[in-house]
């Protein structure tokens, strides 16, 4: 069974259309996968009732020739913030702690009228804030890789359980959501395929809001075809979502033909940082002679005010989150602290201390300041000219060339426990994957190598808005050269 | 701009967070450590630079004047830690 | 005339600017699609958008942004092509999402005027601001148990129109006629109902006092008043106190207080003394809206006819006073039901008559029976009917009253009841002549009298002969053929 549990989306969706498999058997591998992961707790709630009944369903489908698809049948994990009808949704904090929303948003909508088997719903940083799954009320997600001398690491953050839960192959495809790059980062720290669409091709209704004009639905896969496969069932238009794009949705792995001759590659300079480490400069570089290899033209590019990236990002993420967090109050949903004889503002202000956790308190704290009278025009409004002075830079570059090549992370992933006093640090670790969110722009993380430790890493491309099949054509190119084994950590064990 | 714990006692307060007093200044410290990283946005010129508000390049969505939601009073009271009846109750509040 | 407060060290003027906040008509809510009725069950007309459940998102209702620029065009004000919604950030337990999406740098209206008529003839003009569109807060329940409120969220999220006057108002007069004029012209627009006891239109007061000349003192601001009458006798204790303040050597402090109407006074509102640090900024889930031209240029065009152009004609056109045709043009309900009694009839009908007929009459029985014109019993052309069988003289306009409260108890035709009644005026001369003469047969003394030089006593005939031919004799006739024959012999 462990051998179909770690088949590619794609290739397990043709076992189960020639009918070799049914979605089942699969849903039961699945199922026990999760049970025998328990300890990287990956997942907050287990839904394997809903499982077998969905794949039920799906097999009916399938002998009656009404398949809905390539990912009828196919077991995937949600992640936590993505409100699910009837299924507990937490966004990993104790405020939530025993939300049961009426209702599902509408990525889940879509993926479940594709036929997918939801096998449970995977832990994550509470509200999408971090970068290392570490700030759960549900406990800390562990890496299905391992350090050499057999310590834990992160898988990343915030979708560490979508990302372990893919990773450790128990399911074929999870959603997460990329604000900073909560999908891209824990893709390269756990050696899967993370992808971060244009701003607006899959709607935000239903999804628990961090930063608004960043917070954006994607797929995690094995596989960059399996990506395609699952961004195509979690896209398209929702009226229900003002900042939802009208762009159609193309057929997103048609385009992923391996041929990327004359396809133009910038590789910005600003992307080099003082005391990178070196085997991630090898492993960029690696990515451009791959690259050249295909017929690909590689060329250096500027991207000016890359480094202001980060703080702008830490600026205008809070401020929207300030906002976003103050529904969570206790009044109509979630957990409630009131003492006998408590005021509306002690009810609050007990309800909310006690159900954030600490860096949920620090970004709510930092985003009510700079937005705060005498420090809007300050931070707020500086931090949103950058970010226009970042999209630009974009914009030019984007003239010369179809997409941009970086590494996704500034190291592989670090042991539990490790940057957890100094926010700032632990904020680094998305310095490659924040500019494309501030500028909206569709990214992927492609796992092609390992470090010195023997722990995977990813390299980012970058491509223009709704841009993304060029931006799947390359990053498949780049998979195929690579070559790397999603499941090599299995092995070692 | 350095924030002292008397700017986190009133920042808490409008974002309806206790701290307790023994906390604020650490808090302090913390905040303090992440706003002086954030101030190096200082150093880019941006005189003429229009805000960015958002990633998207829609324009106008809106919506028709049609009754499509409400009547659903079980669904918004579920999850209620204190509904009485058809309302959500609160510590009394005086006006 | 200018209304001041005579204070010890001289005379204070009144400053006031009023923030009307009108609920918008419209079927479903500013930024989600529940309804908007007034009076449902509590909770019944709110969708998970507006109870703030996670991941909601606001959709902007397009009917509500015509009624917006509709309104602003009504204000004479300025339509600004782009506005923004900006999120107002405090925490209440109406206010589900801990924001209001409201409008800030960037409203949908910008400055316009109002005029108001004065009641000495002269003109006001009230500088609009701006108008910006916003959320309805829900409603706190306090009644139902002493230690919890309860929290109605139906009205939160109703589309408002926020408009905000400058601060060109001199008296509690001015104050209430302002406020009568906005709701006026809403209520021609259709865009608001301005029911002020169900609290579709409110106001809140910024009240300062100060001497003559000098610049503006500080202002306190009076929340939520809701009919005009108290928003008048808030501003009036308010200017009051304040001047008391002032004349006793004090500071008023910037505020927000409450009218108690049962007090007549206003209070400061306890335990919101707090700066409010809104933190406004751009709402990220709603995109800038833009309007083209072509779209405030169509609903230009299509506009009703507003209060004041329909005054200039009602006095140019068809010579009424100005202070009648301000009364008609109050309501479009009844400057309609006035032009619809004009426009009847074989020619045009006096409008002087009309208007007469309008305010005396008919408002008084409306008024007796707590009716209001849109329920009358007695339809326009009913009424035109009416004037008409005066102007042809077939009934005296004495008779007519009579007609008329008929016609309003039973909403039968003018003509039908003269008919029915036999009421119609008596007017052939010889059939007058025999009626008086057998008065003055019947009357020696009073006929002494007159030969006598009581000229006067000519009234007490007239009155024995209208007597006598139960009001159907022209009085015109009658006066003429008493003073021939007494006078004759």
């Amino acid at each position: 069974m462990n051998d179909l549990l770690q088949k590619s989306l794609t290739d397990v969706g043709l076992l189960l259309e020639k009918g070799e498999v049914s979605s089942v058997e699969i849903t039961r591998a699945a199922i026990a996968a999760m049970e025998q992961h328990r300890d990287l707790n990956a997942f907050i709630t287990e839904t394997p009732d809903i499982a077998l009944i969905a794949a039920e369903k799906s097999d009916r489908r399938r002998s009656e020739g009404k398949t809905l698809g390539a990912l009828d049948g196919i077991p995937v994990a949600i992640k936590d913030l993505f409100c699910t009808k009837d299924v507990k949704t937490t966004a990993a904090s104790k405020i939530l702690y025993n939300f049961v929303p009426p209702y599902s948003s509408t990525v889940v909508e879509n993926l479940e009228q594709s036929g997918t088997v939801m096998v449970g719903k995977t832990n994550l940083d509470e509200f999408a804030m971090g970068s290392a799954n570490m700030t759960s009320h549900f406990g800390p997600v562990k890496n299905p890789w391992k350090n050499k001398d057999g310590s834990d690491l992160v898988p990343g953050g915030s979708s560490g359980g979508s990302a372990a839960a893919v990773a450790a192959g128990i399911v074929f495809g999870a959603t997460g959501t990329d604000t900073g790059g909560s999908i891209r980062q824990p893709a390269s720290f756990t050696g899967t395929v993370g992808m971060k669409p244009t701003y607006g091709r899959c709607s935000r209704y239903g999804v628990v809001a961090f930063a608004s004009s960043l917070d954006q639905p994607g797929p995690m896969t094995r596989t960059v075809n399996d990506a395609a496969l699952v961004l195509n069932a979690m896209a398209g238009h929702d009226p229900m979502d003002a900042t939802s794009a009208r762009h159609d949705v193309p057929d997103f792995s048609a385009s992923i033909n391996g041929d990327v001759k004359g396809l133009r590659i910038g590789i910005p300079d600003e992307y080099t940082l003082d005391g990178m480490p070196g085997d991630i400069q090898e492993l960029w570089n690696q990515g451009i002679k791959w690259f050249e290899a295909l017929g690909a033209e590689c060329q250096p590019v500027s991207l000016k005010h890359t480094k202001y990236a980060l703080p702008a990002y830490y600026i205008i993420a809070p401020a929207e989150a300030s906002s976003n967090l103050s529904r969570y109050d206790g009044v109509r949903y979630g957990l409630r602290v009131e003492d006998a004889g408590d005021s509306l503002d002690d009810m609050y202000e007990k309800t909310r201390s006690e159900g954030f956790g600490d860096e949920v308190k620090r970004r709510i704290l930092i985003g009510a300041y700079v937005l705060s009278a005498g420090y809007y025009d300050a931070y707020y409004i500086k931090a949103q000219q950058v970010r226009s002075l970042i999209a630009d830079d974009f914009n030019r570059v984007f003239e010369k060339v179809d997409v941009l090549l970086t590494p996704s992370t500034p190291s592989a992933a670090f042991a539990i426990g490790d940057k957890m006093d100094d926010p700032v640090a632990m904020y680094l670790n998305d310095v490659f994957t924040v500019p494309a969110s501030l500028a909206g722009l569709p990214a992927i993380s492609v796992p092609v190598g390992r470090d010195s430790g023997g722990l995977p890493l990813g390299l980012q491309l970058i491509a223009g808005p709704f841009d993304e099949t060029t931006l799947f054509r390359a990053a498949s190119a780049l998979e195929t050269a690579a070559g790397f084994d999603v499941f090599d950590h299995g092995k070692d064990a | 701009m350095s924030l002292d714990k008397d700017t986190v006692r009133t920042i808490a307060r409008l974002a309806r967070i206790r701290v307790e007093e023994k906390s604020l200044q650490p808090l302090a410290g913390e905040l303090n450590n992440i706003i002086g990283w954030i101030e190096q946005l200082g150093e880019v010129k941006t005189d003429g630079v229009l805000p960015m508000t958002g990633a998207c390049e829609n324009s106008n969505v809106l919506r028709k004047d049609e009754v499509t939601a409400g009547n659903q009073r079980d669904d918004i009271l579920k999850n209620a830690p204190d509904a009485e009846g058809p309302c959500f109750t609160v510590p009394k509040v005086i006006e | 005339m200018t209304y001041l407060i005579e204070g010890d060290s001289g005379d204070w003027e009144v400053v006031i600017g009023l923030e009307i906040h009108a609920q918008v008509i419209s079927r479903s809510k500013l930024f989600s699609g529940a309804a908007t009725d007034f009076g449902a069950e509590p909770n019944s007309q709110v969708s998970l958008v507006d109870a703030a459940m996670p991941g909601m998102l606001p959709v902007i209702n397009e009917y509500c942004v015509e009624q917006a620029v509709k309104t602003g065009l009504g204000l004479n004000a300025q339509i600004n092509l782009r506005s923004v919604f900006a999120r107002k950030n405090y925490f209440y337990a109406d206010l589900p999402q801990g924001y209001q999406i409201s409008q800030f740098e960037d409203p949908i209206v910008g400055e316009g005027v109002v005029t108001l008529d004065m009641p000495d003839g002269t003109v006001r003009e009230i500088g609009i601001e701006r108008l910006h569109m916003e959320q309805d807060a829900g409603k706190l329940l306090h009644d139902q148990d002493p230690k919890r409120s309860f929290v109605d969220l139906n009205r939160a999220g109703v589309c408002l129109m926020e408009i905000v006057s400058k601060p060109d108002i001199r008296s509690p007069e001015e104050a209430g006629m302002y406020v009568r004029k906005i709701r006026s012209i809403v209520r021609y627009l259709g865009t608001c109902d301005g029911n002020m006891e169900q609290g579709s239109l409110r106001a809140d007061c910024n009240v300062s006092v100060r001497k003559p000349g000098e610049d503006l003192r500080t202002r306190a601001e009076i929340k939520n008043v809701n009919s005009v009458r108290f928003i008048m006798q808030a501003i009036e204790f308010e200017a009051a106190r304040q001047v008391d303040i002032y004349e006793n050597g004090g500071e008023v402090i910037q505020e927000t207080r409450l009218f108690d109407a049962g007090k007549g006074e206003t209070r400061s509102m306890r335990g919101k003394e707090d700066a409010h640090d809104y933190r406004y900024f751009p709402d990220p889930d709603l995109l800038p809206l833009n309007l083209d031209r072509d779209f405030v240029e169509a609903l230009k065009k299509s506009l009703p006819e507003l209060p004041d152009e329909k005054l200039k004609r009602f006095t140019d056109d068809l010579g009424l006073g100005h202070y009648d045709a301000g009364v008609l043009v109050a309501e479009r309900d009844i400057a309609d039901y006035f032009e619809a009694v004009v426009a009847g009839g074989k020619a045009k009908r006096d409008a002087k008559m009309a208007v007469n007929w309008v305010t005396s009459n008919l408002f008084g029985a409306l008024k007796s029976a707590g009716l209001d014109i849109s329920e009358s019993p007695v339809s326009a052309p009913q009424l035109g009917a009416l004037l008409d069988l005066i102007t042809d003289k077939t009934i005296s306009g004495k008779i007519a009253k009579d007609v008329f409260e008929e016609m309003f108890a039973t909403s039968k035709d003018p003509d039908t009841i003269v008919d029915e009644k036999g009421l119609q005026q008596i007017t052939d001369t010889s059939a007058i002549e025999a009626i008086i003469d057998d008065v003055i047969a019947a009357n020696p003394a009073q006929v002494q009298e007159f030969k006598g030089g009581n000229e006067k006593i000519i009234g007490w005939f007239v009155g024995q002969v209208m007597k006598a031919s139960a009001g159907k004799a022209n009085p015109g006739a009658v006066n003429q053929l008493l003073k021939q024959k007494l006078s004759g012999g």
